[in-house]
């Protein structure tokens, strides 16, 4: 019934649409010969996500940066930063896969996931990916806090292993969301293939960064504050770039909830970063602010981008006037 | 397309994936140009493959009270009004002559377009490609089936289908199925996915899918696909000679952006006409570039978290 009732829906609002570019509605006999799709309902399906999956994209891209930003403070002896970014880390790893098996229509089969390793299949990849991360930083992040007892002390080797490699699958979780969304059929995700892996590791980058920074002292946290400023301006240009080369199928990101995210996520962002930027060095009060803006606007961000995908399912338009575009320009006509 | 888009069970593995089991690739030929939308296919493919009730509306949309493919609708059958010749330069019955009326501006004749669609069982198939559980497979007749037992219901195939044809079944979960192990976890319902198997179970035992059966005009027909391609191209040109208005293949080609269909159609218009996209791509065939993409943008995340100790690791 929900698939009858999302279609009626749809249609309601097709009803009301001023005159949009293709002139499907009307009784079935004034649609003639100008009816250009099937009584404007949509081609590809939309997706049957949850919202989990939105918060599980940022919390991925938490996890990830984060595990990066731990690894890299380690290197320069920074251990206040690297212990705080490490079980910032960790808690964003543990929520991650609780989000996506609260998302399977059968979650008690979620273990099927690791039946095989499958390339075509960012899901499969991404997967695996964060079985690893997840399990490393875990490892890392419990061995670090129990390693005043002398037993865990002597497996010091077992959580520099760790750390090592969840600082490796960092950079590969917080981008391979972005592929796993651009290989669909869906427009707006699959003609940003080459924006939204980059979108998602500078967003990624960005909310790591402001979460790590909120909970570090501001003498310590110089790299975290730099990471949410810059990632946060690469994710503000990467968004303004993705909707503009998007042209047509972009547009979606002009309506609806697409926008109202957006929105929010251009103005909160750009506004915690510069709170950070201008005033985190000497204030934690800032930090904690501005950091709280920053994750608030690249959740927002996320959020965005999800809807995108289904209000560019929801109008045939999208899928059907670039396609024609692909036909013309081929030089090819009907397909006979 | 590269090697990446070729992936486990497709054609670069199938048949030789089932050795001495192997069978010819078999497919559907639909002639919509002889559909009279009876909706004998929806009802045998309901009925032999058990499919559950999807809402009983009234759509006001000619004569489709079932709108669209989806998990609990595996054959569609497309109703379209439209106003627009039949053929071109109609014949005019009794003088035998072509008739000028409606080459002089009046009103064009109504015609009813009708199509049963269904899976189109690509040879490139994104649903196939991004499941992640190996639930969706290659049959050794070249179709693409989901393994109810294995699929998890992540739903990652839905969005994959340049024709929205797979979907998720929204119903509530029954009595007999499996206990939910992680009860906080958990979804009140039936959140697999579901679509056209080309009648896996009956093409086993030698019969032809339900629907081909069933259909009393044999717009719907069933065969090797080969022999299918060879048949449309020969209804085609005879269309063609007797200047049907519009007559196309649809999915036939094998250079397309799905390497050809299994289930392929003769339509009377353009495709998006009858709800289907006029040049459909396997998201997997970008794929390829994606992961370089994807790959270049970690090393970048890299780059730009080092550049943020740069400035002093404290």
């Amino acid at each position: 019934m929900t698939d009858r009732r999302a279609i009626d829906e749809h249609r309601s609002m097709e009803n009301g649409r001023p005159g949009g570019t293709t002139p499907w509605r009307g009784s079935i006999t004034e649609l003639g010969t100008q009816m250009d799709s099937y009584y404007g309902r949509p081609i590809v399906k939309e997706p049957v996500w949850a919202p989990e999956v939105p918060f599980y994209f940022w919390t991925g891209g938490i996890a990830g940066a984060a595990s990066v930003l731990h690894g890299l403070a380690r290197l320069s002896r920074n251990h206040e930063l690297a212990k705080r970014a490490l079980v910032v880390g960790a808690i964003a790893d543990t929520a991650s896969p609780l989000l996506l098996i609260m998302d399977l229509g059968r979650p008690e089969r979620f273990l099927h996931m690791m039946r095989m390793f499958k390339v075509t299949s960012p899901m499969s990849v991404g997967s695996w990916i964060l079985l690893v991360s997840g399990g490393a930083s875990n490892t890392a992040a419990a061995l670090e806090l129990l390693d005043p007892l002398p037993v865990v002390h002597k497996l010091r080797p077992v959580k520099w292993l760790a750390e090592l490699v969840s600082f490796l699958a960092g950079p590969p979780l917080a981008t391979y969301t972005g592929a796993l969304i651009a290989n669909t059929a869906i427009p707006v995700w699959s003609e940003a293939r080459d924006e939204l892996p980059w979108l998602f590791g500078a967003s990624a980058a960005s909310s790591a960064g402001a979460a790590i920074a909120m909970v570090t002292a501001p003498e310590h946290a110089g790299p975290a504050r730099r990471a949410a400023v810059g990632g946060s301006a690469a994710a503000l240009a990467l968004t303004f770039a993705m909707e503009k080369r998007l042209g047509f199928v972009g547009e979606v990101y002009k309506e609806g909830d697409a926008r109202r995210y957006g929105r929010i996520a251009k103005a909160a962002t750009a506004a915690g970063a510069g709170l950070i930027a201008l005033r985190g060095g000497r204030s934690r009060a800032a930090t904690v602010l501005g950091g709280a803006l920053v994750l608030g606007g690249e959740l927002a961000l996320r959020w965005s981008v999800f809807r995108a995908g289904f209000q560019s399912a929801a109008d045939p338009k999208y899928t059907v006037v670039p396609q024609k575009q692909r036909v013309a320009e081929r030089g090819g006509g009907s397909s006979t | 397309m590269t090697d990446l888009a070729q992936p486990t069970g497709s054609p670069a593995a199938w048949p030789d994936t089932y050795g001495d089991e192997a069978k010819p690739r078999m497919g559907f030929f639909t002639d919509t140009s002889i559909c009279i939308g009876c909706k004998a296919c929806e009802v045998a493919c309901k009925e032999w493959n058990l499919i559950p009730e999807d809402g009983l509306v009234w759509t006001g949309e000619s004569y489709d009270n079932t709108s669209s493919l989806n998990a609990n609708t595996w054959r569609h059958v497309t109703f379209v009004e439209q106003r627009k010749q039949m053929h071109l330069d109609p014949i005019d019955v009794e003088s035998g002559d072509v008739a000028t009326a409606t080459r002089e501006g009046g009103p064009q004749p109504l015609r009813w377009l009708m199509e049963s669609d269904v899976c189109k069982h690509c040879t490139h198939a994104g649903c196939l490609d991004v499941c992640p559980t190996g639930a969706l497979f290659r049959t050794e007749f070249g179709t693409v089936v989901v393994q109810e037992d294995v699929c998890n219901g992540c739903g990652y195939c839905v969005p994959a289908c340049p024709f929205g044809v797979i979907d998720r079944r929204h119903l509530p979960r029954q009595a007999e199925d499996a206990p939910l192990l992680m009860d906080l976890l958990g979804k009140k319902e039936d959140g697999r996915v579901w679509k056209c198997t080309l009648c896996y179970d009956r093409l086993k035992g030698g019969h032809e899918p339900a629907c081909a059966k069933a259909c009393p005009t044999n717009s719907i027909q069933f065969g090797e696909l080969d022999e299918l391609r060879e048949r449309a191209g020969k209804r085609l040109e005879k269309l063609q000679a007797e200047r049907w208005n519009g007559a196309r293949l649809y999915g036939h080609d094998a250079g397309d952006g799905v390497g050809g269909f299994g289930a392929f159609f003769l339509l009377l218009d353009e495709p998006e006409v009858y709800g289907l996209p006029p040049d459909p791509v396997v998201p997997t065939a970008h794929l390829p570039r994606l992961w370089k993409s994807t790959a270049l943008a970690a090393a970048a995340m890299f780059v730009g978290l080092a550049a943020a100790f740069v400035g002093g690791g404290e």
